[in-house]
């Protein structure tokens, strides 16, 4: 509890905390987004989402190391996960999305698993960062100190998301998507076909997660077995926020990120993965209570 | 009278062959004892998981408990705390009397321990009534936490591990040892289990999973049910933990205790392999799974694990029905269905699964 009275005797600290767990929590929305994406539109809980972020980050990591400009790898780590996430919905899950829950959950996770082993061979078991060039700024006397790439990478993912919410609004895509969501079987008998728009909303979900690894990697460390708890942080924020509640993803996500890192710093950080894990049952907890005090009736 | 005829012949050959096993073999005594491990994991999950319909993802929590409690009764009766630790466990061995009471004693302790935190969970989590995948991925979450937990606490031997006494001479071979004692958990399992499902509460638990509303509006104590399910699962499985874990001697919190994507995908995908929902096809899933992974273990350098995941997505989407369904969609005559096909079959034969 020492950590905490360092708090209260110096809350400039907590400012410190907050901005550094906001600043991570957009990443933490952006990969969630993906997830409610795919979870509203296919039915699925995808719990490759972890490592579908991480595979992003090693697929920036192994350009940047190509000589490539780390910023530049975001876009081309995007367009690669597109193809993972086309070509696994092609081979695996077209074959779950009509079935119950619990088959899709233990087949995305035995897919986590197999893309968690798969990246332990071919990339190492080694934990592995890019350096983005950038500095750091000193603010409040050199009391705060703001990581400039971790400012960047939450504009980024900020203008991802945006990007993303406005192609679902506007393009014809877009809404086949959407209807799909609202009711698969309607969107087939006007002519949407359901089978490409799955196909797709998994691409753009692995697209998604791509562009959120490329920023892991560049703010913090990938590491082939830390996946599922990115899986586990986007799957609370969707519980919290509400499938396709946009903006209570992004809040979710920042607060979070924050609470993450306070909890880090309070409890010291060989807690702070049982923290996020524990997080998850009291929700889920919290959540059935608040469900089991709901009355409803039939008019 | 047939069929009982030949049952008895069927039990009888395997008991035979299991007891044996270890003498004939004895180069592989610890894979042996660990195939009793998989079968035990396989039905105890089947418990909560086929009859019941409650796909958990974190039974790997009771067999954790059961592994430390053990292991940490042990050290506490017989080593001086600091000093053991310091060490790594290397202190003068115990003699057998010692270890056996230290062990047994453990594993009973493990037990209760595991029984009391499945009742305090199943009336957080069970007696909310938390289903579907919200359950599934609430005991996902509880199996993670726990091995975080156990890897940042200082008392068990936190990131490094706890090393279980050394195994003493007297007591014969190691493996062969833990096979005895896994075997006679199963046996003693899958009797139980047998007993249970032939009688109330094996309708109780398949009316929960067909219909939980339905099952509860017919006078059915579900809560109760659901927990007592849990607690018979917790109990077996920290039982064959306690057990485990002076077996690999090593105990590490998330490689070994709460492996949750080992050990507790494994049970989940040999339930499935079998078949859910039957009390054979845990066994049989878990026989036949226990052999694979020890082949990929021999023949695939390093990209066992990778071949493993690669299994578990197979199996998942290709063979859901598992084994024992598979043979009840080909045979159904066998199982006592009644096929209705212009009179060629009449005679339904009861028993089977």
């Amino acid at each position: 509890m020492e950590s905490l009275q360092i708090l209260f005797t110096a809350p400039i600290f907590s400012l410190q905390l907050l901005i550094d767990g906001i600043l991570i929590g957009a990443i933490f929305a952006l990969a969630a987004y993906g997830m409610a994406l795919v979870w509203g539109v296919m039915k699925i809980i995808n719990f490759a989402q972890g490592e579908l972020v991480i595979l992003g980050g090693f697929i920036v990591f192994s350009l940047n190391k190509a000589g490539l400009n780390a910023f530049l790898c975001i876009p081309l780590a995007a367009v690669a996960m597109f193809v993972v996430g086309w070509l696994l919905y092609h081979i695996v899950i077209v074959r779950i999305v009509e079935k119950d829950l619990f088959i899709s959950i233990l087949a995305t996770f035995g897919i986590a698993i197999l893309l968690q082993q798969l990246m332990n061979q071919v990339f190492g078991a080694d934990v592995q960062v890019v350096e983005s060039e950038l500095g750091t700024w000193f603010l409040f006397d050199g009391n705060v100190t703001v990581v400039q790439i971790k400012v960047v990478s939450f504009f980024i993912a900020l203008m991802l998301g945006v990007c993303l919410a406005f192609f679902m609004k506007k393009t014809r895509l877009g809404q086949a998507i959407r209807a799909t969501a609202q009711d698969a079987r309607a969107a087939r008998i006007l002519g949407v076909n359901t089978n490409k728009v799955y196909a797709t909303t998994f691409g753009l979900n692995g697209a998604v997660c791509g562009a959120a690894g490329g920023l892991v990697v560049m703010t913090w460390v990938v590491q082939p077995y830390a996946g599922l708890a990115y899986t586990i942080r986007s799957f609370m924020i969707v519980i919290v926020a509400g499938i396709g509640n946009v903006a209570g993803v992004v809040f979710a996500g920042l607060g979070l990120g924050a609470a993450e890192n306070f909890a880090g710093f309070i409890l010291g950080t060989e807690f702070q993965a049982a923290f996020v894990f524990s997080l998850l049952v009291v929700i889920l907890v919290c959540r059935n209570f608040k469900l089991r005090l709901q009355r409803s009736y039939l008019k | 009278m047939k069929t009982k005829g030949r049952n008895f012949v069927l039990y009888g050959s395997i008991l035979l062959i299991s007891l044996v096993a270890p003498l004939v073999l004895p180069a592989y005594g610890t894979q042996l004892a660990f195939l009793w491990v998989m079968v035990v994991f396989a039905l105890t999950w089947d418990i909560v998981g086929g009859q019941m319909g409650y796909n958990s993802f974190g039974n790997v929590v009771f067999f954790g408990i059961g592994m430390y409690v053990t292991a940490v009764i042990q050290r506490n009766m017989h080593y001086d705390i600091e000093e053991y630790v310091h060490v790594a466990g290397r202190v003068d061995t115990l003699a057998s009397g010692e270890y056996l009471a230290g062990l047994f004693l453990g594993m009973g302790v493990g037990a209760v321990v595991a029984v009391v935190i499945a009742v305090i969970l199943g009336f957080c989590i069970l007696g909310m009534g938390m289903r579907g995948q919200y359950f599934g991925i609430c005991t996902l979450g509880l199996g993670v936490a726990a091995g975080e937990l156990a890897n940042g606490w200082e008392y068990i031997g936190a990131g490094s591990g706890l090393v279980t006494p050394v195994f003493p001479e007297g007591l014969g071979v190691r493996g062969a040892f833990f096979y005895y004692i896994f075997f006679i958990l199963a046996i003693i399992l899958y009797m139980t289990l047998k007993w249970l499902y032939s009688g109330r509460f094996g309708l109780a638990v398949n009316a929960i999973r067909d219909d939980e509303d339905k099952a509860e509006a017919m006078g059915i104590h579900t809560t109760r049910y659901k927990i007592v399910a849990w607690c018979i699962s917790a109990f077996f499985l920290s039982l064959v933990g306690g057990g485990a874990g002076h077996l690999i001697g090593f105990i590490d919190p998330t490689e070994v205790a709460f492996a949750g994507a080992t050990f507790g995908v494994w049970m989940i995908l040999m339930a499935i392999l079998g078949g859910k929902g039957t009390l054979w096809g845990p066994v049989i899933g878990a026989v036949i799974f226990h052999i694979t992974q020890e082949l990929f273990w021999t023949y695939l350098f390093g990209w066992q694990r990778v071949a493993l995941g690669a299994l578990i997505v197979g199996i998942v989407v290709f063979f859901p029905q598992g084994i024992m369904g598979w043979v009840r969609e080909r045979w159904p005559e066998r199982f006592g269905h009644r096929v209705e096909e212009k009179g060629v079959f009449s005679v339904s034969e009861g028993g089977g699964a």
